[in-house]
């Protein structure tokens, strides 16, 4: 097995909205996989669904070769943190490490501890006083010491200064250079992503808008410029995502396949962050990349 | 050691930094064969990257013949600064410096002498980190 997600034809739908529709994802082992997608998108119905907190739904999934939440053994596999890390507030860092120890067969308590000295985290205080990144770095250390084969956050740094959000992050990249488990963290924040993940889905309205290696991504996609022209005068190579017009200039943000071999357009590099903004909007002006490509074709 | 420093949001992807690093360092004579590269850990932990990032860009340093893998060691420069003294270009250097004196002449500027510069060594299929 050597998927750790994969989903065919799953979908959600709450009363008659759909949550998610018809995604069709597969992860492979060993990846950081980033979730991007604006609010209401269906990032945390899909992690709810993998984790196994949502149990009914259309379509199929499985996660690291089972159902989601199958059984115990299934889910001392899966390490997950919901948003906001919720933990015990009157409760001490101590009494979680052992909650941790209690509940999970594998639990690894010499690096919980380990892990709790380096950050520095007094065993005795209660978790209601600590700051937001030393919650953040507790949950993360309680659900990494089950030893996971797989990781899922829920939007995990989304309330952390910068700061405490680059710590955490190198915490976490830690775990996956020294323990090889596979990660799938939800995010708004497509910098921090960019440095961490080597795969991205993203989400827009329910659906699965592209899912991709990160650096497949970043070396496919170029802004082109070029005096005035509609998409269907670009070479048939080229796949747009996003375009926008003046009197006397067009610009493009596509896919290029190969290299574009026309002096009149000129080619630009483009980051994570536009390039994922532009496929977040497409959806809006309801142009699916999809929807351009047969039009292109019909040209 | 070389240290290595990440540019977040330049479309160029993180392992492709890392490789145009070390060719640089080898280049200023930073690093030299049987150098040792940093690990995978501590790429990670200091840059606060992905694994495979760093992973991806050592295989591609092999392949190259720039660097050598030991198992359970790390990584090491298997090359050093191309052997090639400044003077050496200077035949090609003055050759340029005609030619750009052409082009002003009919009437480039620095803009127009750089796409036509780019575009030759596209043309030429001289790749900048294969």
């Amino acid at each position: 097995m050597n998927q750790v997600i994969e989903a065919s034809h799953l979908s959600k739908k709450y009363r008659s909205k759909f949550a998610l529709s018809d995604c069709n994802i597969s992860i492979p082992k060993g990846h950081v996989v980033g979730l991007v997608g604006p609010n209401g998108a269906g990032k945390t119905t899909l992690i709810q669904i993998a984790v196994g907190l949502i149990s009914t739904y259309d379509g199929e999934i499985q996660v690291l070769g089972g159902s989601p939440g199958k059984d115990s053994e299934h889910i001392s596999k899966v390490g997950f943190v919901a948003q906001d890390s919720p933990l015990y507030n009157q409760y001490t860092v101590g009494d979680h490490l052992n909650f941790g120890k209690w509940l999970n067969p594998n639990w690894d308590q010499e690096s919980a501890l380990a892990r709790i000295e380096r950050l520095d985290l007094n065993m005795k205080q209660k978790v209601g006083s600590l700051s937001g990144g030393e919650r953040a770095q507790l949950a993360l250390t309680i659900a990494v010491s089950k030893r996971p084969e797989l990781l899922i956050l829920d939007e995990p740094v989304a309330s952390l200064d910068p700061l405490a959000r680059r710590t955490f992050l190198q915490f976490l990249m830690e775990d996956v250079a020294s323990n090889g488990i596979s990660v799938l963290m939800s995010s708004h924040l497509v910098s921090d992503l960019e440095r961490v993940c080597d795969y991205l889905i993203v989400l827009v309205s329910s659906r699965v808008q592209l899912a991709a290696p990160v650096d497949e991504l970043l070396l496919n996609h170029k802004r082109l410029i070029c005096k005035r022209r509609s998409a269907s005068e670009l070479p048939n190579n080229v796949e747009v995502i996003e375009q926008s017009h003046t009197d006397t200039q067009s610009s493009f943000i596509a896919k290029v396949n190969g290299q574009i071999w026309n002096r009149e357009i000129e080619e630009e590099n483009i980051g994570l962050e536009d390039l994922v903004l532009a496929y977040m909007s497409t959806d809006k002006a309801n142009l699916s990349s999809s929807k351009v490509r047969n039009l292109q074709r019909k040209k | 050691m070389i240290e290595f420093h990440l540019d977040t949001g330049t479309g160029v992807s993180p392992y492709m930094q890392i490789i145009k690093q070390v060719k640089r360092a080898l280049r200023l004579g930073i690093l030299n064969n049987g150098d040792q590269l940093p690990t995978v850990k501590e790429v990670v932990s200091k840059l606060v990257i992905n694994p495979n990032t760093v992973l991806k860009a050592y295989r591609q340093l092999e392949a190259m013949g720039l660097a050598q893998a030991k198992p359970g060691i790390g990584t090491f420069i298997t090359t050093s600064a191309p052997e090639v003294s400044p003077s050496s270009f200077l035949p090609l250097k003055i050759e340029l410096q005609k030619w750009i004196d052409k082009a002003i002449k009919n009437g480039a500027d620095l803009e127009i002498i750089e796409a036509i510069f780019q575009e030759c060594l596209r043309q030429s299929d001289v790749e900048e980190t294969a």
